[in-house]
Order: C-alpha cells, then sequence, then structure tokens
C-alpha cells in the first residue's frame, strides 16, 4: 500500500507538470476559455469573442501537488510488511 | 421654377441632410466590445462584455449636440477564469441579478475637435454601475461612417457610426466592495469601449 500510494503521488505530479508544460505553462490562473480578436475591416473595431480551451494555471499545480503531497504524507501511516521466518528455533527437549 | 419655390425647397433639403441621425448600437455582427481590466498580484483581470445597445443621436453637421445612451448588460460580462466569473457576477461584487445593466447616457460634449471624419470631443453624462449613478466626462472619438453600413450588411444601406472611448473608474464610487480586497485586486478599473452603430436609410 505505502508503495502505491507513493506511485500514485509521483504519477500526479508528473502528469500534471506535464499537462501544464504542454499546453504553454500559463503562470495566471486556470481558463476554461481563451479570448479571440476578430478585426472588423469597415469600422476597425477588434472584436472580442471566447473560443473554449482549458488552459491550467499555477491554481492547477497547486491542487495536484497539494493532492500528491497528501497522498505520499497517507502513505506513511502504512507499515512496512514484516518479513516473516516460519523457521523454528532448535531447542533441545532432552536437557 | 420662380427663386420663391426654389427656396422652401433649398430649406426643406438642407433640413433634411442636417438633422442628427439615430444609430443603433445593437450590432448583429457582434463585434461591439467593452474590455475591462483591473490590475491584480498574480495576473490582471482582463475581461469583456459584448451585450451592448443604445442608441446615439448624431449630426455630421453639429457633432457637439450629440446625445445618447449606450446599455451594457451586465451578465455579458465575461472573464476567461469561471471562477472569477462566478465572483464577478455573484452579489459580492456586480450583482448582475440585482443591476442587470451598465449605462451610459450621453448628455454635452465639449472641447470638440473634428478632422474630417473623425470627432475628438469631451462628452459628459451619467455613468450607472452597481445600482450608482454617477456624473462623468470621458474623452471619446466618435468616426462617421457616410454609406458604409452596406459594406457590412449588403442589404442594408445608411451610415455608421464607431464610438471609441477609454477611460478608467473608481471601484469604490460605485460601491463595489468599497475599501476591500485593494492588495488582490485594484481599485481602479480600466473600461476601452469601441462600438459601432447603424442609421439605416429607408
Amino acid at each position: 500500500m505505502k508503495r502505491v500510494l507513493r506511485s500514485l503521488s509521483l504519477l500526479i505530479v508528473l502528469a500534471a507538470a506535464i499537462t501544464w508544460l504542454a499546453t504553454g505553462a500559463n503562470r495566471g490562473w486556470t481558463k476554461t476559455s481563451v479570448p479571440v480578436k476578430t478585426l472588423d475591416e469597415v469600422t476597425g473595431i477588434e472584436g472580442i469573442t471566447y473560443r473554449q480551451k482549458f488552459l491550467p494555471g499555477v491554481d492547477f499545480l497547486g491542487a495536484a501537488f497539494g493532492s500528491a503531497a497528501l497522498l505520499a504524507a497517507a502513505s506513511f501511516f502504512f507499515r512496512k510488511p514484516n518479513k516473516t521466518n516460519n523457521q523454528q528455533p532448535i531447542t533441545n527437549n532432552n536437557q | 421654377m420662380k427663386l420663391i419655390h426654389v427656396i422652401p425647397l433649398a430649406t426643406l433639403a438642407t433640413a433634411v441632410y442636417a438633422a442628427p441621425e439615430s444609430f443603433d448600437f445593437k450590432d448583429p455582427k457582434g463585434v461591439n466590445t467593452a474590455t475591462f481590466f483591473l490590475d491584480a498580484p498574480l495576473e490582471s483581470v482582463n475581461g469583456s462584455a459584448s451585450g451592448i445597445s443604445g442608441t446615439v443621436s448624431f449630426d455630421p453637421e453639429n457633432p457637439a449636440a450629440t446625445t445618447g445612451k449606450i446599455v451594457v448588460a451586465a451578465d455579458s460580462l465575461t472573464v476567461p477564469n469561471p471562477m472569477q466569473k462566478e465572483h464577478l457576477h455573484s452579489a459580492t461584487w456586480l450583482d448582475v441579478a440585482k443591476y442587470p445593466e451598465i449605462t451610459f447616457e450621453a448628455k454635452t460634449l465639449a472641447n470638440v475637435k473634428t478632422d474630417g471624419n473623425v470627432t475628438a470631443a469631451e462628452v459628459t453624462g451619467t455613468f450607472t454601475l452597481h445600482g450608482v449613478a454617477k456624473e462623468i466626462t470621458v474623452p471619446v472619438k466618435l468616426t462617421f461612417l457616410k454609406d458604409k453600413l452596406s459594406a457590412r450588411m449588403p442589404k442594408l444601406k445608411g451610415d455608421l457610426l464607431v464610438i471609441r472611448a477609454n477611460f478608467t473608474l473608481s471601484r469604490d464610487d460605485f460601491n463595489i466592495q468599497k475599501g476591500q480586497y485593494e492588495d488582490k485586486v485594484s481599485p481602479t478599473i480600466n473600461l476601452t469601449l469601441s462600438i459601432a452603430g447603424a442609421a439605416v436609410q429607408p
């Protein structure tokens, strides 16, 4: 169990970091849409429309790292499995 | 034709030409935009509003007489972060359910300077935000585009009026978290308006 929790924790950290880097390493807040500018050639006005796009930010990284830290901390509550020795000590019953 | 007949006709023609036009700012093309900006430590709050409507009376022969009202639907204010948007619309910030409209009613123009089809002026009017009405004076640029409506909408004939303005407001003046969270969100709001209205000719 200890190993499972620690592996999961590492996996979360790696997945979050890779996702964050792959989507442009946004150092602001997480966004679910991005503004797209459109130019009206007649009036010269730059209009803004929003395109749906998930852009993880530092809060996403913080939440992922926090969850990973909790899992890693939880792993310390599980003890290492004891190595059991089934061989009984040799005793001399004749004594 | 006698002179006595020509004078009324000429007067009528001049009156028709000089009459102020009413421009409708409900933009079917959807490019009319009001953007806002508030500085913040991690990332500035940048957003826009698309629900713009209103009418402006503009006379190209007398731009100083311009009056009108622009309305922004408060629930059309958008920011890319969904949590920020929820906070912005909530009762603790703009309370869009209670105050559904942000309006500016232009009353007078001063320092009017016209160069070609562009008029720069300072407009004074009543700005209403978050249920608080306050008289403000802001710089504005009006661009009159004669007969350009058909270039945007081929089935219609008429003129276009483009209004551009950039100014700052204080959150405190409009009771938006007055004196609160100034370390997290700037107390000043920077607003930019770029909108086009159409005067359709029958």
